[in-house]
């Protein structure tokens, strides 16, 4: 690959992106190894701290790659500036791509709203805090051993996706007391009730009373255990703040794969159709590798079993942008996050077109396809998306004597817990908690039942 | 290669040099997983050693094929029947199988988080078992007892500036090229002057010969689980004396109402009827030190498992016949393998050798029920053998 040309197309790709109307930060680009980026499509950061549940993730990618299932062409990390990998295996034509895909992105993490939330309360440099945990932790581990360290991000990591994004990442601890009560009215009636006894009217004075805790529901856990497990040293409690920091910043990619993979996909296409520039074999190298990106079966497939959300997104934001302009769609595309965009955009019409359809599987691997019915298409591509794809569980109370109560509702998911991973991970949270920790749940018949570690 | 990153970001970006072509945390991480795999392995190595034949098959290593470790999250349930979306040329009401068991996204998702089965195969050096086995279980070292006679053998020791190719001593050389060096005017490359070669010498080694002699009731009372409890007890108590000899036979002796000998790998399949004579074992174990072994040069162990059930006329020739033995051995030992029944010992064959502890002889006996007693086992015998040792006159 000629470096230099790259470096002159990518500089006009940006200028025209930005004519486009496209808005992003600068983005830094690097050329690195196929080895590391493998490392940080498996950590998601390109310095992230270190767990031997990503080893495991670590030999999965290396099996898939040497069966030549998946190739990595770039990652892209939003923030002020942008951080995109190239593989350095790309060619010419895959990079001028890989550029315009990059530009895409950009323009998405700058402008949809939920990115721009969870942005401003990681602030513009995850990668830069990525690595900051990193070396923290490995003071921790330096200091204290790898073992202690290791149950720590055991249970922190566990709970990688029990975060509430709609509260601030820095939130404060809940209020020590009851708000007082408010004197009540002095009304007719309040008056002559205190001509009768007065010594009852004036006893309204009540002590303080300590609130709860939690005082609602508690959906984040990482935050409530980090601020409220009775026994923990304040190195651990670090770790579990890093490991929500860095949940808050995964949170959105999670959120809005189909739009953001789309989006991006869609800009390589239109500013490549657009890029006079480029040579014309260069152009149809890169258009071939554009199709690789966003084929929705594998070639030799006649069906695929999941949907390839470059393709889904692709597909939805050219039928937005020729049915209703660029200027709707990007609206829609600051506004929306998958849930929205699936739901109100993914229309009859175009689920027939693209031949997406639903099938249930049964255990003994027999696929059936189902009826075409459009709400429950949206619902089966949501589905795993939901709560950060697990199931909703949170911190119900602490007893007096520091036992943690969690709560499941299994009317909100319809299906209940796996009963044995729970137990696990339970486990785990004992060993940072050091009280009992237990968790409602049903069983299989929908029975109340109570999981408890140790 | 980086373009357009002069403004220096922070360490990910500029100027880290690189240090991504040096180092990899996914192999480090995965290394640390590889650890703890093996830290639980070692946690169950009675019940995973119990397979395969062991005491004298070739390999000096072990082969444990176990799962990837999962990290635990909440999870869904997986429901009876999964749903999910897909694409392609498919109408409502298409039934196929799906042979690959592709994952659809349903899977990626809260159904679960398995990603296929991947089975790994570790590989354990057996040495390094015990050697980790006899440190943490803080097992006695036996001192071997010395035999009278002498034989030599080629030892190294020391360098010369010839010698053969194959014992060229790298490093060694390297280090006189090193100091070489330092010295003015020196050549920088390699010469003959710097190679150095490692010699041998004969020397006389005193002889520690060992046999071990593992007698196995196989009457019909004893089930298969008894005597693979057997053979687990009996590949450590092997591993253990292997340590200290350098040379160590192995004697494999089956018994019911008759006694023959085995090969190992005939011996644990052996599976024989009718009842047990325990003397005929023993006898046949005497014939065979007459035989072939000269307990003068020789240290003889004797392990004896059963289920106790030694016929009631037998005990006096069987008492004969085993202060007899133990005369000679340095060790007898008796495991009784009694998967359920835990009648601890006793019975008539565990009287038996409790009389001939009593009798002051380097003995001991062990109730086996199930394989986490192994260890215990092991750790029993050793113990006990190491005050025999004590105790012994020199």
């Amino acid at each position: 690959m000629s470096d230099e040309n790259w470096q002159s197309y990518t500089r006009r790709i940006e200028e025209l992106a930005a004519r486009s109307g496209l808005s992003f930060h600068p983005v830094e680009f690097e050329a690195v190894p196929d080895t590391f980026m493998m490392e940080i499509a498996v950590y998601g950061l390109p310095v992230r701290m270190p767990h031997w549940s990503f080893g495991v993730r670590y030999i999965y990618q290396l099996i898939q790659r040497h069966m030549g299932h998946s190739r990595l062409f770039e990652v892209v990390f939003p923030g002020n500036p942008g951080h995109a990998y190239l593989a350095s295996s790309n060619g010419l034509a895959e990079n001028v791509l890989v550029t315009a895909h990059v530009l895409g992105h950009a323009d998405f993490s700058r402008n949809n709203l939920l990115f721009k939330r969870c942005q401003e309360q990681v602030s513009e440099h995850i990668v830069e805090h990525a690595a900051n945990h990193a070396r923290q932790i490995q003071q921790a581990i330096e200091t204290h051993g790898l073992q202690r360290v290791e149950t720590v991000l055991d249970a922190a990591l566990a709970l990688e996706q029990h975060i509430d994004v709609d509260q601030s990442l820095r939130r404060s601890r809940y209020p020590e007391y009851l708000p007082d009560r408010r004197p009540p009215d002095e009304d007719e009636f309040r008056k002559r009730f205190a001509q009768l006894e007065p010594t009852a009217a004036s006893a309204g004075v009540e002590p303080k009373k300590r609130a709860p805790v939690p005082p609602h529901p508690e959906r984040d856990l990482l935050w409530f255990v980090a601020q409220y497990a009775p026994e923990m040293e304040s190195w651990e409690r670090d770790i579990f703040l890093a490991v929500r920091e860095e949940s808050f910043y995964f949170y959105p990619v999670f959120a809005t794969q189909i739009m953001n993979e789309g989006w991006a996909s869609y800009w390589h296409a239109r500013l490549l159709r657009e890029a006079d520039f480029v040579p014309q074999q260069a152009y149809l190298d890169a258009i071939k590798c554009h199709s690789d990106v966003v084929r929705p079966v594998a070639a030799d497939q006649q069906v695929a079993l999941s949907i390839n959300p470059y393709h889904l997104g692709f597909a939805m934001w050219e039928k937005i942008v020729e049915t209703q302009g660029l200027e709707a769609a990007r609206s829609i595309m600051t506004q929306d996050d998958d849930f929205a965009f699936v739901r109100n955009h993914l229309t009859r019409e175009l689920a027939e077109e693209l031949s997406l359809f639903r099938y249930s599987a049964r255990s003994d691997g027999q696929i059936k396809i189902m009826e075409q019915d459009l709400p429950a298409l949206h619902e089966a591509i949501l589905g795993p998306k939901y709560n950060f794809g697990a199931p909703t569980v949170w911190a119900k109370h602490v007893r007096n004597d520091g036992t943690l109560e969690l709560a499941h509702d299994y009317t909100l998911d319809g299906r209940g817990l796996d009963l044995e991973r729970s137990r696990k991970v339970l486990d785990y949270l004992h060993r940072v908690w050091r009280r009992p920790v237990q968790l409602t749940t049903t069983n299989q018949a929908g029975l109340a039942l109570e999981l408890t570690a140790p | 290669m980086a373009a357009n990153s002069e403004s220096g970001g922070g360490q990910a970006g500029g100027d880290a040099a690189k240090w991504y072509e040096l180092f990899s945390r996914g192999a480090r991480d995965w290394l640390r997983h590889d650890e703890k795999v093996r830290e639980s392995v070692r946690q169950h190595l009675p019940q995973i050693v119990a397979g395969g034949e062991l005491i004298n098959g070739g390999s000096r290593t072990v082969r444990v094929p176990v799962r990837m470790l999962e990290h635990y999250h909440f999870r869904l349930r997986r429901p009876e029947e999964q749903q999910g979306a897909g694409q392609g040329k498919a109408k409502p009401g298409d039934v196929f199988a799906d042979p690959s068991r592709q994952r659809g996204p349903g899977e990626k998702g809260p159904g679960g988080q398995d990603e296929g089965e991947v089975q790994l195969l570790l590989e354990f050096k057996v040495d390094d078992i015990v050697d980790w086995l006899w440190e943490e279980m803080q097992l006695p070292n036996l001192k071997a007892r010395v035999g009278p006679s002498e034989e030599s053998d080629w030892v190294r020791e020391g360098w010369d500036r010839r010698g053969a190719r194959s014992r060229l001593d790298r490093r060694r050389s390297f280090k006189e090229l090193v100091k070489r060096r330092g010295a003015p005017g020196a050549t920088p490359t390699f010469t003959d002057e710097d190679l150095r070669y490692r010699q041998l010498a004969r020397r006389r080694q005193p002889a520690i010969h060992a046999v071990v002699f593992f007698l196995l009731d196989v009457s019909g009372s004893m089930s298969d689980r008894d005597r693979k409890l057997a053979k687990t007890f009996f590949f450590w108590v092997v591993q253990g004396l292997r340590r200290e000899y350098r040379s160590l036979e192995t004697v494999f002796v089956a018994h019911t109402t008759e006694a023959w000998e085995f090969t190992e790998a005939e011996f644990f399949q052996v599976s024989g009827t009718g009842g047990t004579v325990a003397s005929t074992g023993l006898a046949k174990v005497q014939e065979i030190i007459d035989e072939r072994y000269n307990p003068a040069r020789c240290n003889i162990y004797l392990f004896y498992a059963s289920d106790g059930d030694n016929s009631v006329s037998d005990s006096a020739d069987a008492r004969e016949g085993l202060s007899a033995i133990a005369e000679d051995a340095c060790f007898t030992g008796y495991v009784e393998v009694s998967s359920g029944l835990s009648r601890q010992l006793a019975t008539e064959t565990g009287r038996l050798f409790a009389e001939l502890a009593g009798a002051g002889c380097a003995a001991g006996s062990y109730a086996l029920n199930d394989f986490d007693d192994v260890w215990d086992g092991v750790r029993h015998f050793f113990s006990a053998e190491s005050r025999a040792e004590e105790s012994a006159p020199p």
